[in-house]
């Protein structure tokens, strides 16, 4: 069974349509990427996952259970947790503080010390930044905390909203092996990313999202194939 | 002029300031996280003071005891106002959330209006005018338990917001709500807790004034805007500065006030606002932007 599955997901600003009639699913253990142009509803769909936008129709079921209609923090607490595109962290509260923070639900903080150890083996410059404030970090840290304190959730699935944004082509790559560590730990990931090719590289199986509408689903491989990913994304 | 009258009039104004950290700290702290102007702040501070002068009237329970059914009264109706009127509006474009407050202020003063008529009326205790003598400087006790309750009051929800998992949750949400949404934290509940406390440090100092100044139903007007003087001054959403802004504002309109007259007293802080507003368009500890919603 798979552990997130949606259906018919209608989204509207308004009048501007941005999701129509969506549907898809993310295997438990499955990394899943969203591909798309700018606009195409991307980031408005793990708006609607995490419970920051509402939805007009559609279901939207995690682990087996309708979660549409629930807030935010308690999709949090269920295992469904993102990391935000533009990184969104604390700027004002030190590393440590924004990691903690992470862990804020009942479920995660369980297991806070135990969780918060293995987040600073896995960033090692995240430990080293502990007492800093998180608005002070380079970008590329900035993202790396991003990450860290999206662990700290304890996610089953854990949503990516472009990670390697804005970051330099170094930093990229290792945004991304972080993002297979992560995902080699057993845990499922939605990732939605410009960086296609890297992305196709980490990913079991994608969707193409054109003006919130599916044009296109398949495996990596399949999809790293057609003409029409190689010419809209991939530059080829 | 004398160091004794010099000393006295210091201390008389740190004293009015310490009342007016009381306001402004839940003030700051509903626009830091929030980012909701509350008009109805000084109303809740008005109905604090009914609640300490009824009390007192009708059974003659003392306002240093009254304190302890008033606050958690006010606390709730802190909640009922965030629940049916703050949380509906919060999202809203700007205009709505300043009429929504602004609606509640006009809504509890005609209320209070209503069930109790314009009557000025007053709290007499025996301790209302009584004075202790440290050297030359005479100091009123009344004043001097709101002040000491106020830097209490500042102090630990400081802590609170510091040490705390709760307090730092709403940090959280005050540099980004989306985010600290996507954390797990509860954002309602932050606003519930946030504005129920700061409205019920409002009508805190409603109590602890009773003894010193006369209620009636739109008592609060003469307070609300230095206290949004304070907490520009101080910096949006900044604890710490709405405290030493407060401090200062007291102090100015005390010196002033008895160099010049009381009606210089108000002009001088606004000139020292617009000044230091001038320098520092963020306040003296707000950090540049923060009135921006993220």
């Amino acid at each position: 069974m798979s552990l997130l599955e949606i259906e018919g997901l209608r989204v509207s600003y308004g009048d501007m349509l941005a999701l129509d009639d969506v549907a898809l699913e993310v295997g438990a253990e499955e990394t899943v990427t969203v591909l798309g142009a700018n606009a195409a509803g991307k980031t408005t769909l793990l708006r609607a996952l995490s419970g920051l936008v509402p939805t007009q129709e559609g279901s939207i079921v995690f682990d087996g259970e309708a979660i549409d209609g629930l807030p935010p923090h308690d999709r949090v607490e269920r295992g469904l947790v993102q990391v935000p595109e533009g990184r969104m962290v604390f700027p004002f509260l030190n590393v440590e503080d924004n990691l903690r923070l992470g862990a804020y639900g009942k479920r995660a903080r369980e297991e806070l010390e135990a969780t918060f150890d293995r987040v600073l083996t896995l960033f090692p410059r995240l430990a080293e930044r502990r007492a800093q404030l998180a608005g002070s970090l380079s970008g590329g840290e900035q993202q790396m905390l991003a990450l860290g304190r999206g662990l700290m959730a304890r996610p089953r699935l854990l949503m990516l909203d472009e990670p390697s944004l804005g970051l330099a082509p170094r930093l990229v790559s290792e945004v991304m092996e972080r993002v297979a560590a992560i995902r080699a730990d057993r845990v499922t990931v939605l990732i939605v990313e410009q960086n296609v090719a890297q992305t196709l590289r980490l990913a079991d199986r994608g969707y193409v999202l054109e003006n919130g509408r599916l044009a296109l689903s398949g495996t990596a491989e399949e999809l790293a194939a057609s003409d029409e990913v190689r010419r809209a994304y991939l530059g080829m | 002029m004398p160091l004794d009258l010099t000393l006295q009039i210091l201390t008389s104004g740190l004293l009015l300031g310490g009342l007016y950290a009381l306001l402004a700290v839940g003030l700051t702290l509903i626009f830091g996280v929030l980012r909701v102007v509350n008009f109805a702040h000084a109303e809740f501070m008005m109905l604090g003071m009914f609640g300490a002068y009824w009390l007192w009237a009708l059974w003659g329970i003392d306002p240093y005891l009254s304190i302890f059914i008033v606050v958690p009264g006010v606390f709730l109706l802190g909640v009922l106002t965030d629940r049916l009127v703050i949380q509906r509006s919060i999202g809203a474009p700007e205009v709505t959330v300043v009429f929504a407050t602004l609606g509640v202020s006009i809504f509890l003063q005609n209320a209070a209006l209503t069930a109790w008529s314009a009557d000025i009326r007053s709290v007499t205790t025996p301790y209302g005018s009584a004075v202790v003598e440290l050297g030359s400087v005479r100091i009123s006790v009344p004043m001097l338990v709101s002040f000491v309750v106020a830097l209490a009051f500042a102090t630990g929800l400081w802590l609170f917001l510091n040490r705390t998992m709760f307090g730092k949750a709403i940090q959280a949400v005050a540099q980004n709500r989306d985010a600290a949404a996507l954390m797990g934290i509860d954002v309602g509940r932050v606003y519930l807790v946030t504005y129920s406390v700061a409205v019920a440090a409002a009508g805190a100092m409603g109590v602890l004034i009773a003894p010193l100044f006369s209620v009636y139903p739109r008592v609060g007007l003469s307070y609300i805007v230095t206290v949004f003087v304070i907490v520009v001054l101080g910096g949006l959403g900044s604890v710490v500065g709405a405290v030493i802004a407060a401090l200062l504002v007291g102090v100015i309109e005390s010196v002033v006030g008895f160099l010049l007259g009381t009606a210089w007293a108000e002009l001088a802080y606004f000139l020292v606002f617009l000044a230091v507003l001038v320098v520092r368009p963020q306040g003296l500890l707000g950090r540049r932007g923060a009135e921006v919603y993220q």
